[in-house]
């Protein structure tokens, strides 16, 4: 068996990444939205990591920073989502129409 | 062979439990698979030789990121099993978004362009380089000289992450 | 300010005339000018301070003047010099400099401006002694004299333009200066538009300059005209016609002669000093500037000199049944405005000149003295809570008992204007008919003769209903009829000296007894020269004889004593007639067609105004309405369907969003992979 890490690690995360927009379309509550764009993101890191062989090390500061962003998105998404179900009751995005002019 | 069949592991590892997040109904389930997902990728990451990342993703976003999320989920009671997914219409149309997604990705990485890209150490470097600095060293050393001010403004971020959590998430004052 | 160069004009540098603060002389006005307005803006209440700037600025300004006239006559008299004070603009090949001029013709316009200005500023210390806007009133008049000054001292078409265009705005502001009344106001634009008209032709004459000349100065331009342009060409027709079409606007000849009798709206001292003394005399002057492209244009001089005859012929008829005093005196001015452009036109530039600066004298001092008149009569009606028009005359009537000094001082303006020896109107006037005689043009030559006698009838009639007969202005208010304080009659006193002694500095040889005296005629060769050469190139000479014989010593003393005989039976007959109320019907027959002004007025409003109305308002309808707003309403229309579509797209359900959101991304990836 011989198989290229990083062809299919590239592949792989192309698979998370397709996987979190369906998870994002397809899930209503905001919280398990969310978990998906962190599989988008996971999809991105790991592209990220199988293109570093190749191109460096930088592509790992990258990874890095991106953690740091989504960790900072997640507190402050999450303390949103918080504040949004003390008002409405619901984390139910459809039902929250807060956009609509 | 070994290291093969880690890879194999890890990678079916990570895509089951990415499909599992998006379709299982309890939300502490899916919870549950993104962990796995996430430690998988951390495995892959050992594999392609990150040893660092593999580290921090285990310690801050399996651990602490998930942490916050299943906090969450409690605080608010949502365990239960109603389900969110949408309608048969909704799941469709998601999937076929998907699968159209990973096919043009699919495609791109089928012409070669990007596993090709060149321009960079290459592998032998990267793979000295690791034998000679250690797996942190690796990476410490462009995030402390190139990217010191992005690292900086990051540490920045993250405190102006906590202190609008903080606001957000209060109640009101009495 | 710094003085970038001085130019003598010169050949010898070393005897060469050199300005003596030149800036200054338009520094002082315009300082004035701001320190009254500031006092108008902050304090308009505030009297003392403007009595002191507004008149001392101006004095000011004339004795710097008078300093460089005196060191402009020490040096050899064909040496004048270009001051520029800094480079205006630089575009491609046109260089226009901010370039004061100093020659004979612009020293002598400047002491004249300067000194009238003098005058009738303190004069105006006490006519406008109980207005509310005093310090506005003296902020536009000192800005007027500055304006006047950059137009007269202007050593290019483009400076000039600037004041030519000042002393409209300013004129503009002080015809309006009572702006509560709207009549008045109405009067103000009416100024200005005309006006406006020929600017045009200002604009097009000076494009054409610089199209063939390459330069807007006024000294290259008279060097390089006899040989760049050919004499009775086309293209000095088109400069010289379109120049004369700005100076009628400015200078009020027919056609465009229709704004200056409204003008009167304004304080009379403005009337005198702007409608009648300067302003009006800029065409005049600007004809005398550009003396060498007139000389060039047959054509164009014709058509000069014959405007200038009809509007003298035209605004003295209408000057006979006027009853309004200031209207009687705008009308005058008028006419001797035509008899200025019969000169300048025919080619008598210096003679034009002359009659510019003895007109401004007399034309100023019996304005000034109908402004003491309707002082008075303002007094005496505001007394006794009466508001009839203190400008009609058919109100006044034996003021010589109440006001003795206006009214002899205003004889002495009459005579003067009616050309009666040996005031200066008949020395300057003298000149003119002769020159237009002794030119060959004998049809015109005949109108100023008959041109001069009406203007000895009408101004008779103007003194015997304003000073002579039976007083009318009523018993009740004739008691407060009173001679005005001698901030008002000092200076009606000196313009009668200068009225009588005005025209001395030139006096022909032709005449018996008198020395020949040719001071001015000496003093503004070197400016006539060049355009006295072209004329002799063109073989014209002045004749000796009249057109029907006759010598000039002849035909002055003739003038003269006709002038006298029509004074004197005026006055006789008017003396003893009763006069018609004030508010009688206007008269009927020819005197009925003069009275409403040959109805020109009607006839402008008719063939112009209201077609040009009409257009504009098919115009609004159509472009405006149709067109512009249809367009703007259309593509107002046009953006609100948008946005309704676009609308429909905003749910509010980030569903919706993220579906649109993640279709964009699958065609931006297809398309990129096509």
């Amino acid at each position: 068996m011989n198989i290229d890490f990083a062809t299919a690690a590239l592949y792989l995360g192309g698979f998370l990444f397709a996987v979190g927009v369906a998870g994002v379309l397809v899930r209503r509550n905001a919280i398990l939205m969310f978990m998906s764009i962190e599989l988008m993101l996971n999809g991105v890191n790991l592209t990220l990591i199988a293109l570093s062989r190749t191109l460096g090390f930088e592509a790992q500061v990258l990874v890095f920073f991106v953690m740091a962003v989504a960790a900072a998105e997640a507190s402050v998404g999450l303390a949103i989502i918080i504040a949004v179900f003390r008002h409405y009751e619901v984390v139910d995005v459809d039902r929250v129409t807060l956009l609509k002019w | 062979m070994i290291t093969e069949f880690f890879f194999l592991l890890f990678a079916i590892m990570a895509a089951a439990g990415a499909v599992m997040v998006v379709a299982s109904k309890n939300p502490v389930a899916s919870l549950m698979f993104l962990v796995l997902t996430l430690f998988a990728v951390a495995g892959l990451f050992v594999l392609l030789e990150a040893h660092f990342l593999a580290a921090v993703q285990v310690i801050v976003y399996a651990g602490a990121i998930m942490v916050l999320f299943l906090f969450v989920i409690m605080l608010l009671n949502l365990g239960h099993d109603r389900s969110d997914l949408r309608s048969m219409a909704g799941r469709v149309t998601a999937v076929v978004a998907g699968a159209a997604l990973f096919a043009g990705l699919a495609t791109i990485l089928g012409r070669g362009a990007v596993t090709e890209m060149a321009g960079g150490m290459g592998a032998e470097t990267v793979r000295a380089v690791l034998e000679s600095r250690g797996a942190m060293g690796a990476v410490a050393d462009p995030l402390f000289r190139s990217y010191m001010v992005p690292f900086e403004i990051t540490s920045l971020l993250l405190l102006v992450a906590v202190v609008g959590a903080i606001v957000l998430a209060r109640r009101k004052a009495p | 300010m710094v003085v970038a160069s001085i130019v003598p004009l010169s050949l010898q540098a070393e005897s060469a005339y050199v300005p003596v603060l030149p800036w200054l002389i338009l520094a002082l006005p315009l300082l004035g000018a701001l320190i009254n307005g500031g006092v108008a803006f902050l304090r308009p209440g505030n009297t003392r301070l403007p009595t002191v700037v507004g008149p001392a600025a101006i004095i000011g300004s004339f004795l710097v003047v008078g300093a460089n006239f005196l060191a402009m006559r020490s040096v050899p008299p064909e040496t004048g010099a270009v001051v520029t004070l800094w480079q205006w603009m630089s575009v491609g090949g046109l260089q226009i400099g901010v370039d004061l001029g100093f020659d004979q013709l612009s020293m002598l316009m400047m002491l004249v401006v300067t000194g009238v200005s003098s005058i009738i500023h303190v004069y105006s210390v006490g006519y406008m002694r109980e207005d509310p806007g005093y310090a506005r009133y003296f902020s536009y008049l000192n800005l007027f004299v500055f304006f006047m000054l950059v137009l007269v001292t202007g050593a290019n078409f483009a400076l000039m333009f600037v004041g030519w265009e000042g002393v409209g705005l300013c004129s503009y502001l002080l015809i309006g200066f009572w702006y509560q009344n709207s009549e008045y106001a109405s009067a103000g634009k009416k100024a200005f538009i005309v006006n406006r008209i020929g600017d045009f032709g200002f604009l097009i004459a000076m494009f054409l300059v610089f199209v063939h000349f390459g330069s807007l100065d006024f000294a290259a331009v008279v060097e390089a005209a006899p040989a760049t342009l050919v004499i009775g060409g086309g293209v000095v027709t088109a400069i010289t016609l379109a120049l004369f079409l700005g100076c009628a606007g400015k200078s009020a000849q027919i056609p465009l002669y229709v704004w200056l009798p409204d003008a009167m709206a304004g304080p009379t001292p403005v009337s005198a000093l702007i409608h009648a003394a300067t302003m009006v005399t800029a065409g005049v002057y600007l004809v005398a500037r550009t003396s060498v492209l007139f000389a060039m244009s047959p054509v164009t001089q014709a058509v000069v000199a014959a405007t200038g005859a009809a509007t003298a012929l035209l605004a003295a008829s209408i000057a006979t049944q006027q009853y309004d005093i200031k209207k009687v005196l705008a009308y005058s001015t008028v006419s001797q405005l035509g008899y200025m452009f019969l000169a300048v036109g025919i080619g008598a530039w210096t003679a034009g000149v002359f009659h510019l600066m003895t007109h401004a004298f007399f034309k100023a001092l019996l304005f000034l003295g109908s402004g003491a008149v309707i002082h008075a009569m303002h007094h005496a009606f505001h007394h006794t809570h009466r508001d009839d028009d203190p400008n009609d005359m058919r109100n006044h009537g034996g003021l010589r008992r109440m006001m003795p000094i206006t009214w002899i001082t205003m004889w002495i303006g009459t005579v003067a204007i009616a050309g009666v020896f040996p005031f200066a109107g008949f020395f300057s006037k003298d000149e003119i008919i002769w020159a237009s005689g002794a030119y060959g043009y004998g049809i015109l030559w005949g109108v100023a003769l008959v041109v001069a006698l009406m203007t000895a009838a009408y101004m008779t009639r103007l003194m015997v209903l304003t000073f002579h007969g039976d007083n009318r202005t009523g018993a009740d208010a004739a008691p407060h009829l009173h001679e005005v304080p001698a901030v008002m009659w000092v200076p009606l006193v000196g313009l009668g000296v200068l009225s009588v002694v005005g025209g001395w500095i030139q006096i022909p040889d032709a005449l018996p007894v008198l020395p020949g005296v040719h001071v001015l005629h000496d003093w503004l060769e070197p400016v006539f020269h060049p355009a006295s050469a072209v004329m002799e190139t063109r073989g014209l000479h002045a004749a000796h004889e009249s057109p029907v014989g006759g010598g000039e010593a002849l035909w002055a003393g003739l003038s003269t004593v006709l002038a006298v005989i029509v004074i004197l039976l005026t006055f006789r007959a008017l003396v003893a007639r009763r006069v018609e109320p004030a508010d009688a019907p206007a008269p009927a027959g020819l005197a009925g067609i003069l009275y409403n002004k040959w109805y020109v007025d009607e006839l402008y409003d008719r063939t112009i105004i209201r077609p040009m109305l009409a257009l504009w308002r098919g115009c609004w309808r159509i472009v405006d309405v149709g067109v512009i707003d249809g367009t703007l309403n259309g593509v107002a229309g046009g953006a609100r369907l948008l946005g309704w579509f676009g609308s429909l797209f905003q749910t509010g359900r980030v569903a919706t969003y993220l579906f649109f959101f993640v279709t964009g991304v699958l065609v931006i990836l297809g398309t990129l992979l096509w």
